[in-house]
């Protein structure tokens, strides 16, 4: 008998499994998506709310003198053409990854883009110091606003890629992001929750980092979680899946810089 | 880390005579512990900052030792009285000839 139950059990869960694991991710209505804030300690929110002790506001101060540094041959600076940041950069990062001239990019990748074709600097790699300031004093300026990703003719391949990967299943522990961060998000993962997983703070300073750093290091550590071979750092396939979770996110308010646990 | 970094001193300007002020002290540092291994199992050196000050109008009023074990970017706060119109410095000193230095004006009626 109880061996019984036991199977009935075992069998419903698979069920269970296969069942979630056919429901392809959609956007939750915007009222029940929640922001990983929500989820974090008191404490680790004032971290993040008062800026005397948020220290990712070190990496914004850094991205603002950066701004206008004359740098790279030609020696001109970010606000040589745009100006003033609050001004040129309100809104832009609730509008990335955008197709700019045929190509995906991100906000790192944008602001390499006009490193090399603008500044003729050297391209930065992702978690560099000065990328992380810029890509954090970027998008600070269009902090309270709402992600907003329309799904455009640009854009919809890309998106319809990003889905994929958030669906797959991937590594050796056979799971997609959506088992997670869809299907279970709110239960626990050991001690802790499992947030719905909206890159609506990035970059953000992680205290388990002890620094800053980007969405792509926060999706590569989820993929070799699930021992996964990780996609590469700026490829194609990070810039989809950034935009399918940021359209995901669409009306959540970007809260840059964040702080999370 | 560079010889220098970027700190950020937080507390009020103007202030009661006798009055308790809250000072927050933060300083940008990694705070490399001395106890980590890079990939190809060389150690990584320690690199942290050692000690921080707090002196008011020249009078040391407040010291903290920082060991291994503090997290990057440390952040201390703490408190003092307000006793006189004047300048409050703070100091961080590390590793590698690691110093950073910062000031903030407070005005007591």
């Amino acid at each position: 008998m109880k061996q019984q139950i036991y199977r009935f059990f075992l069998a419903s869960c698979f069920l269970l499994i296969a069942d979630s694991s056919t429901l392809a991710a959609s956007a939750l209505p915007t009222q029940q998506k929640q922001s990983s804030y929500e989820l974090m300690s008191p404490e680790n929110r004032v971290m993040q709310d008062d800026p005397s002790l948020n220290p990712a506001m070190f990496w914004v101060s850094e991205g603002e003198s950066l701004w206008n540094v004359k740098s790279g041959e030609k020696r001109v600076a970010c606000s040589s053409c745009h100006g003033d940041a609050k001004k040129s950069m309100r809104g832009v990062a609730t509008q990335f990854p955008k197709v700019i001239q045929g190509k995906l990019q991100t906000l790192e990748g944008q602001i390499n883009q006009c490193r090399v074709a603008r500044q003729g600097a050297p391209v930065l790699p992702y978690e560099n110091k000065e990328l992380l300031s810029l890509t954090v004093f970027v998008a600070n300026q269009s902090k309270g606003m709402t992600i907003s990703i329309k799904e455009t003719a640009t854009n919809k391949a890309d998106l319809e890629k990003g889905r994929r990967w958030f669906n797959e299943r991937m590594g050796q522990l056979n799971l997609s992001c959506a088992q997670c961060h869809e299907d279970r998000a709110g239960l626990k993962l050991g001690g802790s929750s499992i947030p719905q997983g909206h890159p609506n703070a990035y970059p953000i300073y992680r205290l388990e980092w002890q620094t800053l750093g980007s969405l792509q290091r926060r999706l590569r550590n989820c993929m070799s979680g699930v021992r996964a071979q990780q996609f590469e750092y700026g490829s194609p396939e990070m810039a989809q899946l950034e935009l399918f979770l940021m359209w995901r996110a669409n009306g959540l308010p970007i809260e840059t810089p964040g702080v999370r646990p | 880390m560079s010889k220098t970094s970027r700190t950020s001193i937080t507390m009020p300007s103007t202030a009661k005579k006798g009055s308790i002020i809250e000072i927050r002290a933060i300083a940008q540092h990694d705070m490399e512990s001395g106890f980590r291994y890079t990939e190809s199992g060389k150690l990584i050196p320690r690199d942290i900052i050692h000690v921080f000050t707090c002196s008011y109008n020249n009078v040391e009023i407040f010291k903290a030792d920082f060991f291994s074990g503090i997290g990057a970017n440390p952040l201390i706060i703490f408190t003092t009285i307000a006793t006189e119109t004047g300048t409050l410095e703070f100091k961080w000193v590390g590793d590698d000839g690691y110093e950073a230095i910062n000031q903030a004006r407070i005005t007591v009626s």
